[in-house]
Parts: structure tokens; C-alpha cells; sequence
């Protein structure tokens, strides 16, 4: 009988490293079409309405870009976090937070017609989203706490804080006390005329080549990846593991808090008692499907919120639940994980089990 | 009944799904791997429960369902993170998605139906005593069942060989395969534990806590029951302590939003800040549980470490 056996590559292989996503998303695309045939649709029509269709429609190509900006912004900051062993799987929360301070400074700025109205707007943000994200980091540091659980638990903190401010306090007293605040006038420049995308977009394309560069280039960048990878090695070298989980925390928090601030004010225009669809925890799987390296996150964010707009599409098109689009996005995280395992290891075929 | 016992009852009902996905989890995480699906797991057991239970009508086939599902769910798990050698922490959050989704389509048709929830045990006099009567004697039959899966757990742990070759698996992979014993199997099996549990929390929840269906029921409480296993510092007993304070914090949080107009001025605090509570005890309840000497001793070794016989 005939077993296929794991075999270690003598060093990883170079073609995995860039066709096993690949693999991954082949894999994914063959189970969407499985589970549209359970939920009783066409597959071949409901995957065009999922992936082709938004790809063919110029409104649709502008929204994926705005889509895909949080998402590019949030993994890039991630990828820190996962490359220096630190799973800062909070980012949700430290978007919202983002969001609320993003959305405060604009509230603070309301018909001053500052200029410094966007500026202050995106420094903010990055600050409410590095507080939020520092406080796992430095109780991880100074008390070993657990950083998974802690950066999870702050989601829940930071959406209930953003539900009382919209319901209570920030609420516009005009809106026939509908939960929103008043519509932000900050103006926030739109890159492509007539389209939704604005400078985020250019800022979440800068982060990739900035990420780039420090990992690639700088001492800053190296020290972050021993300590991810060999943290006997870091420890000899004397990099400080504690420095590094604070730096690599703010410094995601920041990007998912700019993430945020852009979207309440550039692209809502107000804020509302939800303001995500998940992002930040979609940003986890554009991380991982991008092999952690800032410009496959750039493509791997295009990816993902291509799920989002089939799902939607799906949804008006072929009546397939929304909920499809978190199978599809759970699939494809479980797919590039297995997948991983062909750059160190090659699949071969053995006439005994393995022994 | 009286209020207290009321009050009482509820607390019993919000701790049961913690302490049922917890014990499931502890075990996990005594042989040595982390799985941070829980809430996927659970959310599955609670939709598949739920719709076995309104297709069927029977309460058992519901429970079973959601145990079935729980396991699929876990074996989905075991096969990458075992199998595959795939990262534990983004496995398990990859569960939690997929979980959540695929809740969602299972319950797509069912939102706003309705079953019958299952009613406390009736044992004949017994039952009808005062106070203890429907405290003690008058409660469901998963109360029962979540008291003796800890007692179970800790019996198995403690007591029995196959329960030291899983801590010695949790503890040292490389020598208990040097040993001869299976570690994957051995995880695998505990997988397969942790995700009937997890199931069975999730039916507790989807029949008897809300008997109808919600889109995402489960709300966070297989995060919390993760929580709670590092509370426990991974000892049985303790989860009982842990759980029942957490559900005692959930409810009492509830009455205190109830009676606001009761409250002393600086109680009266937003619903939203009260909602928030149980997440930030949490929190400080893990940095407390941090700071003790103890649980660096008690953390499973190999927690969250892969392993693969050929190396």
C-alpha cells in the first residue's frame, strides 16, 4: 500500500516559499466551490460573482482598493509582531481605538476649518491605537502575562467603549436619535477623482516599503527577526526581548490605530457603533498569506478584500450568506498554514507507512 | 422560590458552558497544545445542537450532534497542528473564523426559532426540599455532568497511567516518544476530549441558557474559558472556583444594571461599562494569576510547542 510520506528538505526550498500561497489559494477556490454547492447554488455562477465580477467592474476595482487599505495597514504592523514571536492578536480593538480617537479629533476640530485637520487626525489615531496595543505588551513584559488572551479581551473593551460614545455622549443630538455622530468635515484628499480612495491608501502602500526597508535593511529590522527566530541568539547578541514586544506592539497598534482613524473620517465620515467588518482580524490572514514580508501582505490584502466585495457581491447576486465569506476567509488562513509545511518539507510517495 | 435562589440559579447557568469548555480545554493543554479555537468549536456545537434538537426534537440527539461537531471541528485542528506540524496560535484562531462562518450558514435558516429548553432533573422528594431542593436536587442534567467531567479530569490526571503519560507527554514530548509512546496519538485523543467539550458547552448554551437561536451565542465565552484554564493554573479543582466566580460576575453585573435606581450615585455607570466588566477582570484576574510564583511550575512545558517524530 502506498503512503505519502513528509520528507525534510536539506534547506527550504525557494519556488515553495512563493507558490505555496498559491497552493493555498487554489485549494481555497476548489472549497468555495464545494460549499456553494451545499448551500445549493450554481458553483460556477456563484464563483464568478464572488471572484470574477468585482474584478471586471471599475466602481467595484476603486472599492477594493479602499478595502484593502485598512487591511494592508493592520498586517503590515502585524507581520512585526508574528516575525518577533508576538502574538498581538488584538489588532480589532486597537482599530477601533484608532477610530475613536481619530473620530475625536475630528469631533474636537468640528467647523474650525483647521488645516491641520487631517495630520491630527492620523497622529491621534496612532496613538489610541499604540496605547490600546501597549498595555498587553507591558504586562507580557512585566508580568508574563499572557499577550494572546490580554490583546483579545481589549477588543471586547474597546468596542463597548465605542458603542457608549456614539450611543451617549459623541451622539448627534440632530441625527432622530439614530446611534452616529455628526458627519466629520476634516477634509481627507481622495487620490483617484470620483472614486472612495483617499491618501490611506498611498499611506498603507508607503508602510509596506517603510516595513520593507527596516526589516530588510536595518539593524532594528534584523534584531526583530533573531528574536523571532532564535531567541538564545537574540539574548547573546543583546537585544532586549521586553524593548523589542514594546516596539513591535506600539508599532502595530499605531498602524491599525491609523487604519481606523482613516476609515471613521475618510471613508465613513462619522463614527457608528460598528465600524468594521472584521478587519483586524482579517488582517491575520492577509499577515499569514503573505508570508509576513510587506510586500506579499501588499498583494494578500488586495486578496482578502476581494472576499469581502464577493461576498457581497454573492450576497445581492446569488443570495449566498454573508457568513460564507468568514468560511472562506477561515479556509484560506487553515490552507496557507498547511501549506507552510512545502517549503521545509517535500510530499513523496512510499510503499511502507511511515515508520 | 425566592429571589436569592433565583439569583443563585442563574449564576449556576452562566458558569456551567465556562467550566464544561474549560475542563475540555485544560486537558488539551496538559498534553501540550494550545488550541485557541474554543469559541469556534463551541459556536459549532451550539448551531449543530441547535438544529439536531428543532429537526429531531430530542434533546439527546441535539447533545450528541454538538459533541460530533465539536470533535470535526477539533479534528480539523489536530490534522494541521498535528499532521502538519502548522503553527498552534494561528491554527486556533483560524478555527474561531471558520467556526463562526460556518455557524452562521448552519443557523442561516433558523434565526428566531425556537425549542424547548431542558428542564432541571426532577428527583421525587428529594427535589421538593426547601432551599437545597432546587438548589442541590433541582438543576439540569449538564450541571451534573460538568461536576463530574471535573472530577473525572482530575481523577484521570492524577490517579491513572494514562493520564500520566499525557502530562508527561504535555511535559516532555521528546522523552515520552523516546518512552514509546505515541505523542500525537495521545494529543490527538486529547483534541478530540477538548472538542467534545467544547461542543457540549455549546449545546448547554444554544438549549438550555437561550433556547432559540442568535448568530454568534456563544459571545466570547470560549475566550473566557481560555482564560480561565490559565486562572486554574491548569489544575481541575480550581477551574470549578474559577468558572463559578466568572458566572457569578456576569449575572451580578446583570441585577446591578437592573437596579440602578437602588445604586449608590457613583454605580450608576453606563450598560456599556458593565458589559465591559467581565473582559477586564479577565484581564486582571490573568495578571494576578501571572504574578504568582506558582504558575510558571504548573504551565504545561511544551505548551504550544510543535513536534514531529523525525526530529
Amino acid at each position: 500500500m502506498a503512503w505519502i510520506v513528509l520528507e525534510k528538505r536539506a534547506e527550504p526550498s525557494l519556488a515553495m516559499t512563493f507558490l505555496s500561497p498559491l497552493v493555498a489559494i487554489a485549494l481555497t477556490l476548489a472549497s468555495s466551490a464545494a460549499i456553494f454547492a451545499a448551500l445549493g447554488k450554481d458553483p460556477l455562477p456563484a464563483m464568478h460573482a464572488y471572484f470574477v465580477a468585482p474584478l471586471v467592474d471599475p466602481w467595484s476595482l476603486q472599492e477594493l482598493v479602499v478595502k484593502a487599505t485598512p487591511l494592508v495597514l493592520i498586517a503590515t504592523g502585524l507581520s512585526f509582531c508574528y516575525l518577533s514571536n508576538n502574538w498581538n492578536i488584538g489588532a480589532e480593538g486597537q482599530y477601533v481605538m484608532g477610530g475613536i480617537f481619530g473620530g475625536g479629533a475630528a469631533l474636537a476640530l468640528h467647523q474650525t476649518g483647521s488645516a491641520l485637520g487631517l495630520p491630527a487626525v492620523i497622529a491621534m489615531g496612532a496613538l489610541g491605537g499604540a496605547l490600546l496595543a501597549s498595555i498587553p505588551a507591558l504586562l507580557r513584559i512585566r508580568f508574563s502575562t499572557n499577550e494572546i488572551l490580554t490583546s483579545l479581551m481589549l477588543v471586547y473593551v474597546a468596542e463597548l467603549l465605542l458603542d457608549w460614545l456614539v450611543r451617549g455622549p459623541w451622539r448627534d443630538p440632530r441625527a432622530m436619535n439614530f446611534p452616529q455622530s455628526v458627519a466629520f468635515d476634516v477634509a481627507v484628499p481622495i487620490l483617484v477623482e470620483g472614486s472612495r480612495i483617499h491618501v490611506g491608501a498611498a499611506l498603507a502602500v508607503l508602510a509596506c516599503c517603510a516595513a520593507a526597508f527596516v526589516l530588510g535593511r536595518t539593524m532594528k529590522g534584523f534584531e526583530i527577526r533573531v528574536i523571532g527566530q532564535a531567541p538564545r541568539a537574540a539574548a547573546f547578541a543583546g537585544f532586549s526581548p521586553a524593548r523589542a514586544t514594546l516596539l513591535v506592539f506600539a508599532l502595530s497598534g499605531a498602524l491599525a490605530g491609523i487604519a481606523g482613524a482613516l476609515e471613521v473620517v475618510g471613508t465613513m465620515g462619522q463614527l457608528r457603533p460598528s465600524i468594521s467588518p472584521g478587519y483586524g482580524f482579517a488582517a491575520i490572514i492577509v499577515a499569514f498569506l503573505g508570508r509576513l514580508h510587506p510586500f506579499g501582505i501588499l498583494c494578500a490584502g488586495l486578496l482578502l478584500a476581494l472576499s469581502y466585495l464577493g461576498g457581497e457581491n454573492a450576497q445581492i447576486m446569488m443570495k449566498i450568506p454573508l457568513d460564507a465569506t468568514r468560511v472562506i476567509q477561515g479556509l484560506l488562513l487553515f490552507f496557507v498554514l498547511a501549506c507552510d509545511l512545502l517549503v521545509l518539507h517535500r510530499l513523496r510517495l512510499a510503499r511502507r507507512g511511515p515508520a | 422560590m425566592d429571589l436569592a435562589t433565583a439569583i443563585l440559579l442563574t449564576v449556576v447557568t452562566a458558569s456551567t458552558p465556562l467550566l464544561l469548555a474549560a475542563v475540555g480545554e485544560l486537558v488539551v493543554e496538559r498534553s501540550g497544545v494550545l488550541n485557541l479555537g474554543v469559541e469556534g468549536m463551541m459556536i459549532m456545537g451550539a448551531a449543530c445542537g441547535f438544529a439536531a434538537t428543532l429537526a429531531t426534537g430530542s434533546h439527546a440527539a441535539g447533545v450528541g450532534v454538538a459533541m460530533l461537531a465539536g470533535m470535526a471541528m477539533a479534528a480539523i485542528f489536530g490534522l494541521l497542528v498535528l499532521g502538519l506540524v502548522a503553527n498552534q496560535v494561528a491554527c486556533g484562531l483560524a478555527l474561531t473564523i471558520l467556526g463562526l462562518g460556518l455557524s452562521g450558514l448552519v443557523g442561516q435558516g433558523m434565526v428566531g426559532q425556537r425549542v424547548d429548553p431542558v428542564g432541571p432533573v426532577d428527583i421525587p422528594w428529594l427535589g421538593s426540599l426547601p432551599v437545597v431542593g432546587k438548589l442541590v436536587f433541582g438543576l439540569d442534567p449538564f450541571v451534573y455532568a460538568s461536576f463530574a467531567l471535573v472530577a473525572g479530569t482530575w481523577w484521570f490526571l492524577s490517579r491513572t497511567r494514562a493520564g500520566l503519560v499525557l502530562r508527561a507527554v504535555g511535559d516532555n514530548h521528546a522523552s515520552a516518544h523516546a518512552l514509546g509512546h505515541d505523542v500525537r496519538l495521545v494529543r490527538f485523543a486529547a483534541l478530540m476530549f477538548g472538542g467534545a467539550c467544547a461542543g457540549l458547552a455549546g449545546a448547554y448554551v444554544a438549549l438550555v441558557y437561550t433556547p432559540f437561536w442568535v448568530t454568534g451565542m456563544t459571545a466570547g465565552r470560549g475566550w473566557i474559558a481560555l482564560a480561565l484554564v490559565v486562572f486554574a493554573s491548569w489544575r481541575p479543582w480550581r477551574l470549578l472556583f474559577g468558572a463559578y466566580l466568572f458566572g457569578a460576575m456576569s449575572i451580578g453585573q446583570l441585577h446591578l444594571q437592573a437596579m440602578r435606581g437602588a445604586l449608590p450615585d457613583f454605580l450608576v455607570l453606563p450598560g456599556q461599562f458593565w458589559s465591559a466588566l467581565p473582559y477586564a477582570a479577565t484581564i486582571v484576574v490573568l495578571v494576578l494569576i501571572s504574578r504568582s510564583r506558582g504558575r510558571r511550575a504548573s504551565e504545561p512545558a511544551m505548551l504550544g510547542t510543535p513536534f514531529s517524530p523525525d526530529r
